[in-house]
């Protein structure tokens, strides 16, 4: 009985053996993301966008005639799975590139592996640990939370301010932000004279903002935080009637900040991907066009508001599309080389120029977009 | 001087609304003996309903009775679920509840979304300024709401026929089924009024904090902890234990530093229930062994 069975398996593995043969040659990517789960607002955007623009590529002869072939898995946030799966798509399907994770946690647990075999991953997290240091095979064209910084420290340096102060979310992204800004502010001559914490799911923060209004030194305000920590500092500042200027993170840079915070978030001023304000960027801004295209196309193909993480995917597909074409070979060292020469490589996320010492190739005159709430809308600072 | 008052005030703020969420605790304690481990998502219930009743076109005022009777629904829900299991041990029971709490958030989730979202605030955005410190006009109506629904719970256990049975029903489920109270109907009517604080107390914060499918896991803790601390079983208990909470962490987060106020509440906690089980107000029945 378990001889019959076993022959019929082995049979059936010849024959799709064959069939695989004779199929048309694919160009085979991997894709990693938390489609699922609690991150899932990263993955859900950037598979949608994935399989969106793999399909129309496809549907407009391939690259160098042959047809991407995307081979997904959904880790729903987890890294013990994004390890499984990297094992699988390297040493079953054979990819010739990987695409993701979405988070850094798993983008780290699987770095290990990729070195290994070789073979260049695209992730699409933001912390800066990813690329620095530089890993052989590791990329991504995701602005870092310290540029986010930096976006702000420049617009102190403009208005001739220089004593900041920090008023953090203690999740991971208030936190690993804070990190960043407390670690630039001497690049940029910015004092740090107050930092502040609160918990991610405070209900007031008015105990933390009067020891800042009470503070003589500061002269102006940042608040890295995600989620409903930044509106309700907002309506606070705004209550205690503090008057210096207030910046928030990209962590907020959506409409629903505005919505939320209402009347208190006028004149606040935040950094965000240019994506999210692709209509508004002055035309001479180089990535405004394939913004644009890809907010419009996003809206239309899945009814829903553009959302920066499908924007990263778009970045991480073209960027291997484009270093495929440019090296004219589907090998994954051609194609890890192809990525590292890429320069002015207009994405979503920015104008990319790779190097041997930078793995993102973003920076933050195309990668970060300064923005303040007027009238309930965003404007952008010139 | 003026900054200690800001610290108490916000602190004050934040504890009635820990006391109202410590309030639905005590209620159902009060009459079943459990603690109903999904009054924090009766919370989320209240406010994301209400909020999504708004985005459908229903008057405000409308939208709040529509949200607070749906989550009373919801309360009579659970206690039917509690009703018909076959192992009516507390801890089992107990862990029910916990287990409809998970099941209500993945229901919000489906339901809803999982986006914050807000509403305006009823009585207008502005604020008081009381000694340089700072009291918006949607604070106060917390602080007043919770008031008037203390009051109001205590008057009606000590002095109505229905609430006296319910404090009955607690002592001696036995002796007060043969003095003739339907306990059924009591326990019933308990857990509607609970769930009716909670929702109360989810409107009420929607605009000041948002809301979410899980804003409940975090506010639910605290307002068990502010019952405990006051005392289980006693409404001003409640109260006096989410006020004790608040204003210590606000004391905590504006004089040594905001990342161990979630821990000094818990400390606190300890060190009532290692000191004294019964809490501040309660005082420990004597059980014959």
């Amino acid at each position: 009985m378990l001889k019959k069975s076993s022959i019929k398996v082995l049979i059936l593995l010849l024959v799709s053996g064959f069939l695989s043969l004779n199929a048309k040659e694919t160009i085979k990517i991997g894709a990693i993301v938390s489609a699922t789960g609690p991150a899932s607002f990263l993955g859900d955007p950037e598979l949608k966008t994935l399989e969106h623009y793999v399909q129309k590529i496809n549907a407009e002869g391939g690259v160098l005639g042959k047809e991407i072939e995307l081979i997904h898995y959904d880790t729903s946030g987890n890294p013990k799975k994004a390890v499984t799966f990297t094992k699988r798509l390297l040493n079953q399907d054979r990819v010739v590139a990987i695409i993701g994770p979405s988070t850094t946690g798993e983008t780290m647990a699987i770095t290990k592996f990729i070195r290994r075999a070789k073979v260049p991953l695209m992730s699409m997290a933001g912390a800066v640990a990813i690329i620095d240091p530089v890993q052989e095979y590791v990329f991504k064209i995701v602005a870092t939370d310290r540029m986010a910084c930096e976006k702000v420290m420049q617009d102190l340096n403009t208005r001739g301010l220089t004593n900041l102060a920090l008023i953090s979310g203690s999740g991971g992204f208030g936190k690993s932000m804070r990190e960043q800004c407390l670690d630039v502010a001497s690049d940029y001559k910015i004092n740090i004279v107050a930092d502040e914490i609160y918990g991610a799911k405070d209900a007031d923060m008015t105990s933390q903002l009067l020891k800042i209004k009470n503070n003589a030194k500061v002269e102006a305000v940042l608040n890295p935080g995600f989620g409903q920590g930044p509106a309700i500092v907002t309506k606070n500042y705004k209550q205690l009637k503090i008057e210096h200027p207030l910046y928030q993170s990209h962590g907020v840079a959506s409409k629903k900040f505005i919505e939320i915070a209402g009347d208190a978030s006028e004149g606040v001023r935040v950094v965000a991907p240019p994506v999210v304000v692709a209509d508004k960027l002055a035309d001479s801004v180089p990535n405004k066009q394939v913004a644009l295209q890809f907010k419009n196309e996003y809206e239309k193909a899945f009814d829903s508001k553009v959302s920066s993480f499908g924007g990263h995917a778009y970045s991480a597909l073209f960027a291997v599309v484009e270093a495929i074409k440019n090296k004219k070979s589907f090998d994954s060292k051609d194609i890890r080389d192809g990525i590292e020469e890429l320069r002015n490589f207009v994405a979503v996320d920015g104008v990319v120029n790779m190097s041997k010492q930078d793995h993102m190739g973003l920076d933050t005159k195309t990668g970060m977009v300064l923005l303040e709430i007027q009238n309930g809308d965003w404007t952008v600072v010139k | 001087m003026a900054e200690l008052f800001a610290f108490l005030l916000s602190g004050v703020t934040v504890g009635f609304i820990y006391a109202l969420v410590g309030l639905g605790f005590t209620v159902i304690y009060n009459s079943s003996g459990i603690i109903n481990f999904s009054q924090g998502e009766f919370v989320m219930a209240g406010g994301m309903s209400a909020v999504f009743l708004m985005y459908a076109g229903v008057p405000l005022g409308f939208a709040f009775i529509l949200a607070i009777i749906s989550v009373s629904v919801i309360g009579i829900i659970l206690y039917k679920l509690l009703s018909i299991s076959k192992d009516s041990s507390h801890i089992s029971l107990i862990i029910l509840t916990l287990g409809f709490a998970i099941f209500l958030r993945g229901l919000a989730q489906v339901i809803f979304d999982k986006q914050l979202h807000t509403m305006p605030s009823f009585v207008g955005d502005g604020s008081f300024e009381i000694f340089g410190a700072i009291l918006s006009y949607q604070s106060l109506l917390v602080i007043v709401v919770s008031l008037i629904i203390v009051i109001s719970l205590y008057l009606f256990f000590k002095r109505t026929k229905t609430g006296q049975a319910m404090v009955a029903a607690s002592v001696n489920v036995d002796a007060a089924r043969l003095m003739g109270i339907n306990i059924k109907k009591i326990l019933v009517l308990n857990f509607a009024i609970s769930a009716v604080i909670a929702s109360i107390g989810g409107i009420l914060l929607t605009p000041i904090t948002s809301t979410n499918y899980e804003v409940g896991i975090m506010l639910g803790l605290k307002g068990f902890s502010a019952a405990i601390i006051g005392g289980l079983g006693n409404p001003w208990g409640a109260v006096a234990g989410g006020l004790l909470l608040g204003i210590l962490e606000s004391l905590v987060a504006g004089y040594i530093s905001s990342e161990y106020k979630d821990a000094v509440a818990f400390v606190v906690l300890l060190a009532i229930l290692f000191f004294m089980p019964g809490g501040i107000f309660g005082n420990l029945k004597a059980q014959r062994v």
